[in-house]
């Protein structure tokens, strides 16, 4: 069984940001609530998908808005707390551990924070294997898990219980509740007992997200090349490197579009690479040609650190390599592809896995 | 004939320029910074005056951009006793203010925090009312224990009102003490912001006494009817009022200061600016005549803060930089002679063999004595060059904003050690007065006015939201001392809120103008 202490939490968050492709938000402030709560309460206790009982109740626990109000209204720390209580209260019955509902730098923080509080064990699972924008977007919908009941609570004490007749509903006023309670609040979600979760769930993704946290950092301290650590602890492919050389961002139904333009370097000098983003890196075109699509991971990091970029983060000048990683099977299915695929975001490309891609 | 007088401290030198109306160059001055940095600066002002003889009664402006505030944070010594304010509850309670500090800078400002209710949405709603009580019990427990009050409130870039109604009650209770306001310091980010202005009230008294140490040196020289602005590291002003409020907006503004420098002597708005010093180089950008600002969060003395700060690229060659043998390879410093180079230079007589010697050897630079460095291999010195070439081209190549060439303008007194001809550089510029372009920054220097807010997109459009944010910019820099008639728009910057429907975007603008 795995302690989850400090240190871990550290390369948690290097990991998740990075399997955040761009979303996800910064880790700064979930990361200092998850150490505080670990000072405060000692190591969480993490615990395997087999080692929950088939008809005990998790929860994922995450935080729903943008990230940008985060950073700047900080939570209470009690809105997490309020939405579980309330959700365990209607559903009349205990909690067994908490989950994460995806790998980005603030969503595997906030499980975390709350399994400590709530002396929970932390199941090593998650809903998305990275990060995706819309409640429905995890494997626990492809397996039709209901987003509901689900708790939404705001730093005031406001909480809002939802029961919706699908999951998009859920999206939808969830994500205008979220609005009028600040921008920012607390989810409680997808409830649901040990056999689904075993059978929905993407596992091993938080020590996933620890080990290429922490090949990152161990590389960068004995002076060897973190981006190969990287690529080896992930299984990823380089697709590029270069000089981001423009970014452009536009809003569309809340969401923020844009594309970022990398010039080659090194052995990819003369040639070009194009991301496109909506929040998350969507698509990687290479001189023009698709080299890789959602929902296989397009992350950017920094060349010489390999620190994960976000997209809020691209800017102009920056020295980067994209990384292609494979992403879980369970997205590779027809109804993963529906939910999460190049088409589900407008693009008028059809997905093929990364691996098939790159060998032209 | 009116004149004005920029003065600017570097790690190695110290320079004083008087200019006059016309902004052409009268005189120039350097002298070695001092650890103190007050006596150099005087000595500087002293020197500058002495050479050039000009009425003193005429000299109408005078500007100083010193390291006082960055020393004061680095040696941790004179900071203010501070107490901080946030107000945001019950929103923030789950990052108390000034965790992630490093131990000895808590204690130097003392660990004084309180957490009340207030602040406001990213829409501008309230998050609770302003808890008036609660802030004047703290103000009547804080009194005589602080010598200066940090208040930073939720979303204060958005709506100031709790942060200005905050001001007023501590006044009531606290009378004449320094409150720093952190809708006036930093951005959108409240742990970064709060540091940024609780580092800003603890330099207060390092202000003041910076500021009145500097008139008062003006009034012994007989300089007694200038204005006197202190240089903040947006290349632009602050009167002495405003500084001894915003002390931390003072902190890299010499870098900033050779950037405009350089802008001004080149006559050029948009380039890549290398100011090579004794010790290491910087290079910076201008862009529409302004520094380029650095968009991420920037640590100080060990504290994350989200302050304007430029964006730089600093690289350990200088002037002065030691260049040896080991086991065959040459090596490029990273130490450096500083300010002893006119004694230790091999050029000036001395025994170390530096980049300014490498330079007059190849017979690219004309310092010293060039009979003095003839014995030094021709192999190895070409060998170095290139080293010290590369290391100049990487970090151009690093900062740079598109792929095509660009003007490089060269500044610094070690400038002479770098080569015409650099990868990716359209032109290389030496303007006149080249090893002066810091002071000269000081000297030329615009005022300023910034905004950074969030607008809702759904009440009004992108141009109305940019307009407003445009005007209140331009409002910000009149009220700053500039002339209304020369206010220009020189930075304007929308990033959409990601996540959130109803397009909310945060806009930043700035706006800058001559001084009136």
């Amino acid at each position: 069984m795995t302690k989850i202490d400090v240190q871990m939490v550290e390369d948690i968050a290097v990991g998740a940001a990075l399997l955040g492709t761009g979303g996800g938000g910064d880790p700064y402030v979930g990361k200092l609530m998850a150490i505080q709560a670990l000072q405060k309460n000692g190591p969480v206790e993490l615990i395997s998908v087999d080692d929950v009982p088939d008809d005990a109740l998790v929860v994922p626990a995450a935080m729903m808005g943008a990230p940008t109000v985060l950073v700047e209204k900080i939570p209470s720390g009690k809105e997490i707390f309020k939405a579980f209580d309330s959700l365990q209260n209607y559903l009349g019955k205990e909690i067994f551990a908490v989950i994460p509902i995806e790998a980005g730098g603030l969503n595997s923080m906030i499980p975390i924070t709350v399994a400590a509080e709530k002396k929970l064990p932390l199941v090593d699972v998650d809903g998305m294997g990275r990060a995706f924008p819309e409640l429905q977007m995890v494997t626990f919908h492809l397996y039709g898990v209901s987003a509901t009941p689900m708790v939404l609570a705001d730093e005031k004490g406001n909480s809002l219980l939802l029961n919706t007749i699908n999951n998009f509903w859920t999206e939808s006023l969830a994500r205008n509740a979220t609005v009028v309670m600040g921008g920012s609040v607390m989810i409680a979600i997808y409830p649901m007992y040990g056999r689904d979760l075993k059978q929905a769930g993407i596992r091993k993704i938080v020590t996933y997200s620890a080990k290429i946290g922490r090949a990152i950092r161990e590389a960068r301290k004995n002076g060897e090349d973190p981006i190969e650590a990287l690529l080896k602890a992930t299984g990823g492919f380089a697709l590029f490197k270069g000089k981001i050389s423009d970014v452009q961002r536009r809003t569309t139904g809340g969401f923020v579009r844009g594309e970022a333009h990398i010039d080659g370097i090194d052995q990819y000098k003369g040639e070009s690479m194009i991301i496109d983003f909506q929040n998350e890196n969507l698509i990687a075109r290479r001189n023009g040609k698709v080299v890789a699509t959602v929902p296989d991971l397009i992350c950017i990091v920094d060349a010489h650190t390999a620190a994960p970029i976000t997209t809020e983060g691209l800017r102009y000048g920056q020295r980067v390599v994209v990384i292609g990683i494979p992403c879980d099977p369970k997205w590779r299915s027809e109804k993963g592809i529906a939910t999460v695929g190049p088409r589900y975001f407008g693009y008028d490309v059809d997905y093929v896995p990364v691996e098939e891609l790159i060998k032209g | 004939m009116e004149y004005r007088i920029g003065i600017d401290v570097g790690g190695t030198n110290t320079d004083a320029v008087l200019v006059d109306e016309n902004m052409n160059l009268v005189e120039s001055i350097k002298v070695p910074t001092t650890k103190d940095v007050s006596t150099g600066i005087y000595e500087a002002l002293h020197r500058v005056l002495e050479k050039s003889k000009v009425d003193r009664k005429n000299i109408k402006y005078a500007m100083l951009g010193t390291t006082h505030a960055t020393n004061a944070i680095v040696e941790r010594k004179r900071l203010c006793k501070t107490a901080i304010i946030r107000i945001g509850r019950p929103a923030t309670e789950a990052i108390v203010p000034l965790v992630a500090w490093p131990k000895d800078l808590v204690e130097a400002v003392g660990n004084h925090y309180y957490l009340i209710a207030g602040g406001h949405e990213f829409d501008g709603r309230e998050i609770s009312p302003l808890d008036e009580e609660e802030l004047r019990k703290i103000a009547r427990e804080i009194k005589g224990k602080v010598e200066s009050v940090a208040v930073v409130s939720v979303f204060s870039p958005v709506n100031n009102q709790h942060e200005l109604r905050a001001r007023e009650i501590l006044q009531e209770v606290l009378g004449d003490i320094p409150i720093s306001l952190s809708h006036e310091i930093g951005s959108i980010g409240l742990l970064e912001r709060e540091n940024a202005t609780v580092l800003n009230a603890a330099l207060v008294e390092v202000a003041r006494t910076t500021a009145s140490g500097f008139k008062e040196a003006l009034a012994r020289e007989g300089v007694t009817d200038a204005k006197v602005f202190l240089c903040q590291n947006d290349g632009t002003l602050m009167s002495i009022d405003y500084a001894m409020r915003y002390p931390i907006l003072t902190i890299a503004c010499g870098p900033t200061n050779s950037i405009r420098g350089a802008a001004f002597l080149s006559n050029l708005e948009n380039a890549l600016v290398l100011d090579v010093g004794g010790t290491t180089s910087d290079i910076g950008i201008i862009a529409q005549g302004f520094p380029r600002e650095s968009s991420i969060a920037v640590e100080i003395g060990g504290v994350r803060t989200n302050f304007r700060m430029p964006d730089l690229i600093s690289i350990g060659l200088g002037g002065g930089t030691i260049i040896r043998e080991e086991n065959g390879e040459v090596k490029i410093g990273p130490d450096s002679v500083g300010y002893r180079i006119t004694e230790e230079a091999v050029v000036f007589g001395g025994k170390t063999v530096t980049a300014t010697d490498i330079a007059v050897r190849l017979g690219l630079a004309e310092v010293g004595d060039k009979e003095k460095v003839k014995d030094l291999p021709l192999e190895f010195a070409q060998k170095a060059y290139q080293k010290m070439q590369e290391l100049v081209e990487e970090a151009i190549d690093k900062i740079k904003t598109s792929k095509d060439p660009q003007p490089l303008i060269l500044v610094g007194g070690g400038s002479i050690i770098v080569s015409d001809k650099i990868n990716g550089v359209s032109q290389v510029v030496r303007p006149q007065n080249f090893g002066v372009a810091n002071a000269l920054g000081a000297a030329i220097a615009q005022v300023s006015g910034e905004v950074d807010r969030i607008y809702s997109l759904s009440e009004m459009s992108r141009d109305e939201a940019l307009n407003n944010a445009k005007q209140l910019a331009i409002n910000e820099a009149i009220k700053a001392g500039a002339n209304p008639d020369s206010v220009n728009i020189v930075h304007v910057e929308d990033i959409p809120l990601a996540y959130l429907p109803g397009n909310a975007v945060r806009i930043r603008v700035k706006a800058a103008g001559n001084l009136l």
